[in-house]
């Protein structure tokens, strides 16, 4: 049963990174400076690369003989498990950034924690994805402060992003019966520390770029349970174009 | 020193092959023919992002989509390290990326053909930059030293391109006959495409004397075009695979393979801006460009508040 | 240099422990961390190194090339600052 659990829970994290890693793919060869460019796709193959160990993880505790590639690229979108806020089209660079900084403010504690797993495969993972999230955590903080107290332009578009992606931060510590069950038993970390640590985190950086956590703090999920936006099946109709057209194939 | 004296100097430096450095005296000629030449090679490199960039979200596979982000990222690094090099000598990079923008500047025509199936993906690794690697591993000894060393790095990194792209079509090739059709059609999309990539053929090309004294370029145009039919040739009878020319055949008295002449009217027309993907390449670099303008602004402005912090 | 145009850096990289900063080549970026950021992403794609150093380029003085013959030919002459000036018998050892 346990096993089932943390299939599950793997799932989701393997799903988080493979979604948000497509989405940044998309600014490949658009990005607003090159030197800007480089780093988003740097954080893109990162964030694939996280998706490709997870899978593997998934696929062995499924124990169904399937591969990375099955799991990532042939289930209905009501199988995916990712957070909405992943899915969320790019928008313009503070979009990106800010959806990113979330992100990225909730999988560094998260990944501490997740260190500490006696499973020691998700640990291993945690580990190696801990040192590139760091990175990617500096790298957005620094840009949150750039546009929130750059010029009159660049904060209000930042502060828009905040407004309207706000809503989609809370299922980051999102937890069901799965959680619950591995957490019994110690498997994984309870989110509610890493909401705690996720909130000053915000608050440090948007105090320095003078940004504004919204009044406003309605709250959308059901990613976690397979209920996506209107954005996830484009998504996955791109992701997937390949391998639904070309069933069985090698590439 | 007179002009003359100049001149007979640079030319010494060239002839035993030292390097001409940032700093020393050059020809204006030949700064100028630089700053065409190596932008236009930068321009290549970030236009050519675009095609392959296209099938980012559509790859196939896991490890694929990590190869391709890899691969079109690279380029961004090179078109980098190029417009590095344009800087030293005094250009403004963003000036001549305004060129691009404007059509006053060119870039490899290449990138005006669409990548329209996976094994478009293949066949631009394999003979796109199989065709970039002949020119680029020539110009690795080029007379100018940030330009010679950009190409070092820019060759040492491209190695895995080429082989990634040959790689990806055999697998196609040894896949089903869909697959393989895929790919046979690849081909005959980018065969002759690719052998435009050269350029004009020598009699026509307008810079190539100069560039060839000055050691700008160490081969002409047609002798790299002939080098990659003679290379390409064998590899595409080992993934099995047609090349498009009914002409094509070993000439023994010449010791290289005989080909036909290139469309040379569609060459022209793709320069000029009439190839099936001119518009839109251009429209996504400016639109890149627009879109981040206020970004850029807004990290300028930042540091400009901090340094006033500072100093305060 | 208008609104938008980012200053010009150089960069050093240190590729190993017990090597020297060596240059590799230059950059656009706002502001020393985002040019040690972007340095890092541009530079060392391959694990090229260990260590960052970035530059502002206007901050680079550099020898003059019109005094290249003043600067550097005189110590051209001065031989003797070179071991291979000396003679030393066969059969000395460790020297």
């Amino acid at each position: 049963m346990e096993q089932k659990a943390l299939f599950e829970y793997v799932l989701r994290m393997a799903d988080d990174s493979l979604i948000l890693g497509q989405r940044l793919g998309e600014w490949c060869g658009h990005g607003p400076i090159l030197e800007e460019d480089i780093a988003l796709t740097n954080i893109s193959l990162d964030l694939i690369g996280q998706s490709i160990s997870l899978f593997d993880l998934a696929a062995a505790l499924q124990g169904e003989g399937k591969t990375h590639d099955d799991l990532a690229f042939l289930r209905f979108e009501n199988q995916y498990k990712n957070v909405l806020l992943v899915e969320q089209p790019n928008g313009d660079f503070a979009m990106t950034i800010l959806r990113q900084f979330f992100f990225d403010a909730f999988r560094k504690p998260f990944y501490e924690a997740l260190c500490k797993s006696p499973i020691t495969q998700l640990a291993a993972i945690a580990e190696k994805s801990l040192k590139e999230t760091r990175y990617h955590l500096k790298h957005t903080s620094e840009w949150v402060i750039r546009m929130g107290d750059g010029t009159e332009e660049s904060h209000a578009r930042a502060q828009a992003a905040i407004d309207h992606l706000w809503r989609y931060t809370h299922e980051l510590f999102y937890e069901d019966a799965i959680d619950a069950e591995l957490q019994a038993s110690a498997q994984v970390p309870s989110l509610k520390a890493i909401e705690t640590s996720w909130l000053e985190t915000v608050k440090a950086v948007f105090a320095e770029a003078t940004l504004e956590i919204p009044a406003n703090n309605w709250k959308f999920d059901g990613g976690r349970q397979g209920r996506h936006s209107e954005h996830m099946g484009y998504l996955l109709a791109e992701l997937q174009y390949m391998q639904r057209a070309y069933p069985n194939m090698q590439w | 020193m007179t002009l003359a004296e100049q001149e007979k100097r640079f030319q010494e430096k060239i002839d035993n092959e030292i390097k001409i450095e940032p700093n020393d005296w050059m020809p204006d000629a030949y700064r100028q023919t630089l700053i065409r030449q190596i932008s236009q090679h930068a321009h290549s490199e970030v236009v050519g992002m675009l095609p392959e960039g296209n099938w980012i979200t559509r790859a196939p596979n896991l490890r694929r989509k990590a190869v391709l982000l890899a691969k079109v990222q690279d380029e961004a690094g090179h078109g980098l390290y190029l417009y590095s090099a344009i800087e030293t000598l005094g250009a403004d990079r963003e000036q001549t990326i305004d060129d691009l923008h404007s059509g006053k500047a060119k870039y490899s025509s290449i990138f005006n053909y669409p990548a329209l199936t996976w094994a478009d993906i293949g066949a631009i690794g394999w003979l796109v930059d199989g065709a970039a690697i002949m020119n680029q591993v020539a110009l690795c000894r080029t007379s100018y030293g940030p330009y010679a060393r950009a190409m070092v790095k820019i060759c040492k990194e491209e190695s895995f391109h080429q082989r990634q792209g040959y790689e990806s079509l055999m697998v196609l090739c040894k896949g089903t006959p869909a697959q393989k059709a895929m790919a046979q059609d690849a081909l005959n999309r980018f065969w002759w495409p690719a052998l435009m990539m050269f350029g004009p053929n020598d009699a026509e090309s307008t810079h190539s004397e100069q560039s060839m004294n000055w050691k700008i370029k160490r081969f002409t145009n047609d002798e790299l075009r002939q080098s990659f039919v003679d290379a390409t040739v064998a590899q595409a009878e080992l993934l099995g695979l047609t090349i498009p020319d009914a002409n094509l055949r070993w000439n023994e008295e010449r010791g290289h393979y005989d080909f036909s002449e290139i469309n040379w009217d569609e060459f022209w027309q793709v320069v000029k801006g009439n190839g099936p993907c001119n518009k839109e390449r251009i429209e996504a670099r400016v639109k890149a460009k627009e879109n981040g303008l206020w970004v850029r602004e807004a990290a300028n402005a930042y540091a400009k508040k901090r340094a006033m912090k500072k100093s305060a | 240099m208008s609104n938008s145009t980012w200053p010009l850096w150089e960069v050093f990289i240190r590729s190993k422990q017990g090597l020297n900063h060596k240059h590799v080549g230059s950059l656009r970026a706002p502001d020393a961390t985002l040019a040690l950021e972007n340095a890092r992403d541009v530079y060392t794609r391959r694990s090229e190194g260990i260590s960052i150093w970035v530059v502002e380029s206007a901050n680079i003085h550099a020898t003059d090339i019109d005094e290249v013959d003043s600067f550097f030919e005189p110590s051209d002459t001065k031989i003797y600052r070179h071991p291979t000036f000396y003679e030393v018998p066969d059969g000395v050892k460790h020297m």
